[in-house]
C-alpha cells in the first residue's frame, strides 16, 4: 500500500518539476529565479499557475470519479454524471449571453444550484437513494444540456464561439489568490473523504452490506455527493468541463492496484493530477505555438492507455 | 434467555403482526411461500428495515435504537448474493466484517487473525488472494459468511444461505450452522423444507406475513400446515429424525 502511494507521489512531483520547463518558448531556470525577464513572467506567471491548476484539477476529478463510481456501484459514473457540472456550464453559458465578466462566479452558483436540487430530490426524510440520486443527476443534465442548446442558439457569433471554447474546457493561468483558495478546499475535501476510505469500500459493495457493518450510509453518501460537488463545482468554474480524467484514472488504478480506497484514493488524488498536468503540458507543446483543447488530449492520451491496460488485465480479472 | 423478541411486528409490505422469541442460541430456519415477509422479517431483525410497526428489541433494547456500531458487533447478516461490481480480492471482503471493530485506516494484528480464522471454518483460505468476481456462487457464499463470521456477532441471520450450494455444499454448510448454533444464535431462511426438517432446533413457517406455524420441526413441519400454506402434498419417509419429505403439486 505504502509503495503504491509513494510510487505515485515520486511521478507526480516528477511531472510537476518537468512541466513548467516545456512549451514553446525555451527559458532557463536560473534567469527565470534571478527574475529575468521574459523567462521570470514566463515561467511564475504562465506556465506554473497553469501547473498547479491541472494539478489541483485532476487530482479533484479523479478523487471525485472514485467516489461516485464507488457511492452509485456503476463503473461508468463520472464527476460529470450528477449534474453539478451541467450546471456549472448553464451558469457560465447565461454569464457569457448577458456580457458579464464573472463567469467562474456564475459557474459556482449554477452548480451549487444543482447539487441543492439534486440533494432536496433524493433525500426523502433520513433515507438518500442513490438510485435517486442518479436519476436526478441524469436528468439535470439532460435539461442543462437542452438549455445550453437554446442559449447557444440564441447567442451572437462572439458568443456562440465564447460558449463552444468554454465548452471544450481549458486550463488558462489564473492568479496565485485564486489557487490557494482551490488548494485549500481540494485538499480538505479530498482528506475528507480519504479519511472514509474503508466505508467507501464497504458502501461500493452495497447499502446493505455497509450498513449491516455499522456505516451510516445515508451520512456517508451525503457526504460524498457534496465533497464530489464541491470538487466538480470548483475545478469546473475555472477550467470548464474537462472530460476523461475522472473516468479513466480510476479505472486505470483499479486495473493496477484493486479496489481497496485506502490505496485507491490516495494514488487517485496523486496520479489523476500528474496525468492532467502531462496532458495540458502536450497540450501546449506538441503543435506550438497552438494549443490543442486539453480535453481532446485526456482522451487521446488516456484512452489508448487504457484500452491496453484493460487488454492485457482481461484474463486474470474476468472481464 | 432470549435474544430478538418480537411483539405484533409490521412493516408497510410483507409482515403483519408476527409475534415470537428467539432463544440466545439454536438454529431456527424461517420457511414460506414467496412474499410471505421472510426476508423483510430478517431485514428488520438485522435493523436494516425502518420504520417498523410494533415492537422488535435485541437483549432487551429496541433493534432501532441501537447504535450502529455496537449493533453490527452483536448481529452480523448475510445477504442472498452479493452483485460486486469491483475488483475487491477475497481477503478485503472478508476484513470488511471487521469494520464494526476498527478504530482507524488500518487493520490490526487482530483483525487478520479474525479474518484468517473465518477463513479456515468456511474453507475459503486457499483462494483469499482471488478476485471475488472470479467466484463460483458457492465459494462467494462462503466467503460472505466468512466475512459476516468476522464479526463475532452473538446472532447470525442468513437469506437463503443455500441457494448457490451444490449438495454437498449445502450439507456442509449446514453442517457448519449447526455447530456455530451451539455457541450463538443462527436464523436461516431457506425455502429447502429438508435442510430445515434435519437440521433446525427450530420451526418458523410464515404465511401472508403471519407465524403460521412455530415450534420444533416435528410440530411445525407436517403435511398438514404444507398443505394448508404452500399448496402442495407432502409425504413424510421415515420419521422426522433422519426422515426427508417428498411432494407432489
Amino acid at each position: 500500500m505504502k509503495g503504491s502511494v509513494l510510487l505515485s507521489a515520486a511521478v507526480l512531483v516528477m511531472v510537476v518539476i518537468i512541466a513548467p520547463l516545456l512549451g514553446s518558448s525555451h527559458i532557463e531556470l536560473g534567469r527565470a529565479f534571478a527574475g529575468m525577464s521574459p523567462d521570470h513572467e514566463i515561467f511564475f506567471y504562465a506556465r506554473l499557475p497553469r501547473v498547479i491548476l491541472a494539478l489541483l484539477g485532476g487530482a479533484a476529478l479523479s478523487v471525485t470519479g472514485v467516489l461516485f463510481q464507488c457511492m452509485l456501484r456503476d463503473p461508468l459514473a463520472e464527476p460529470y454524471t450528477l449534474g453539478v457540472s451541467s450546471g456549472a456550464s448553464v451558469g457560465a453559458v447565461i454569464a457569457i449571453c448577458l456580457g458579464w465578466r464573472a463567469t467562474g462566479v456564475a459557474s459556482l452558483v449554477g452548480a451549487a444550484l444543482v447539487l441543492l436540487i439534486v440533494l432536496g430530490m433524493a433525500v426523502e426524510g433520513r433515507r438518500l437513494s442513490s438510485f435517486t440520486l442518479l436519476l436526478t443527476g441524469v436528468t439535470m443534465n439532460s435539461m442543462a444540456f437542452a438549455v445550453i442548446l437554446f442559449l447557444h442558439n440564441l447567442a451572437s457569433f462572439s458568443q456562440s464561439f465564447a460558449i463552444s471554447r468554454w465548452l471544450m474546457g481549458g486550463l488558462d493561468a489564473v492568479e496565485y489568490s485564486t489557487l490557494a483558495w482551490l488548494a485549500m478546499v481540494v485538499v480538505a475535501a479530498s482528506v475528507l473523504v480519504m479519511a472514509y476510505a474503508p466505508h467507501w469500500n464497504l458502501l461500493a459493495v452495497g447499502d446493505d452490506w455497509a450498513s449491516s457493518r455499522g456505516v451510516s450510509t445515508v451520512r456517508l453518501t451525503a457526504m460524498g455527493y457534496v465533497a464530489g460537488s464541491v470538487l466538480t463545482g470548483l475545478v469546473t468554474s475555472l477550467t470548464g468541463p474537462i472530460g476523461f480524467v475522472g473516468l479513466i484514472v480510476p479505472h486505470a488504478l483499479r486495473l493496477k492496484l484493486g479496489a481497496d480506497h485506502r490505496v485507491l484514493l490516495p494514488c487517485a488524488f496523486l496520479l489523476g493530477g500528474a496525468f492532467l498536468v502531462a496532458c495540458d503540458t502536450l497540450s501546449r507543446t506538441v503543435i506550438a505555438p497552438t494549443e490543442i483543447p486539453v480535453g481532446v488530449l485526456t482522451a487521446l492520451c488516456g484512452g489508448p492507455f487504457f484500452l491496453w491496460l484493460l487488454k492485457s488485465r482481461r484474463r486474470s480479472l474476468w472481464l | 434467555m432470549t435474544s430478538f423478541i418480537a411483539r405484533q411486528l409490521g412493516f408497510a409490505y410483507g409482515l403483519n403482526e408476527a409475534t415470537f422469541e428467539f432463544p440466545e442460541h439454536g438454529l431456527i430456519t424461517i420457511a414460506g411461500p414467496n412474499g410471505a415477509g421472510k426476508s423483510t422479517l430478517l431485514g428488520i431483525l438485522a435493523g436494516l428495515r425502518a420504520p417498523y410497526r410494533g415492537s422488535c428489541m435485541f437483549a432487551e433494547k429496541e433493534v432501532r435504537q441501537w447504535p450502529k456500531r455496537e449493533f453490527a458487533r452483536k448481529v452480523a447478516f448475510l445477504p442472498q448474493s452479493v452483485r460486486m461490481e469491483f475488483p475487491f480480492t477475497v481477503e478485503e471482503v472478508v476484513l470488511m466484517g471487521r469494520t464494526p471493530y476498527a478504530s482507524g485506516w488500518f487493520q490490526t494484528a487482530e483483525d487478520r487473525w479474525a479474518a484468517e480464522e473465518a477463513m479456515t471454518t468456511t474453507d475459503t483460505l486457499a483462494f483469499r488472494g482471488r478476485d471475488f468476481r472470479t467466484l463460483s456462487g458457492g465459494e462467494a457464499q462462503r466467503v460472505i459468511l466468512a466475512s459476516a463470521l468476522t464479526q463475532r456477532p452473538e446472532a447470525l441471520l442468513l437469506d437463503e444461505p443455500a441457494t448457490h450450494l451444490d449438495l454437498r455444499h449445502q450439507l456442509s454448510l449446514y453442517r457448519l450452522l449447526t455447530e456455530l448454533a451451539k455457541s450463538l444464535l443462527v436464523v436461516a431462511v431457506t425455502h429447502d423444507l429438508n435442510l430445515a426438517l434435519r437440521f433446525s432446533d427450530r420451526a418458523m413457517v410464515l404465511e401472508d406475513g403471519r407465524v403460521a406455524g412455530d415450534g420444533t420441526p416435528e410440530e411445525v413441519l407436517t403435511p398438514a400446515l404444507i398443505a394448508r400454506v404452500f399448496g402442495v402434498q407432502a409425504t413424510l419417509h421415515g420419521g422426522h429424525h433422519g426422515g426427508w419429505m417428498s411432494y407432489e403439486g
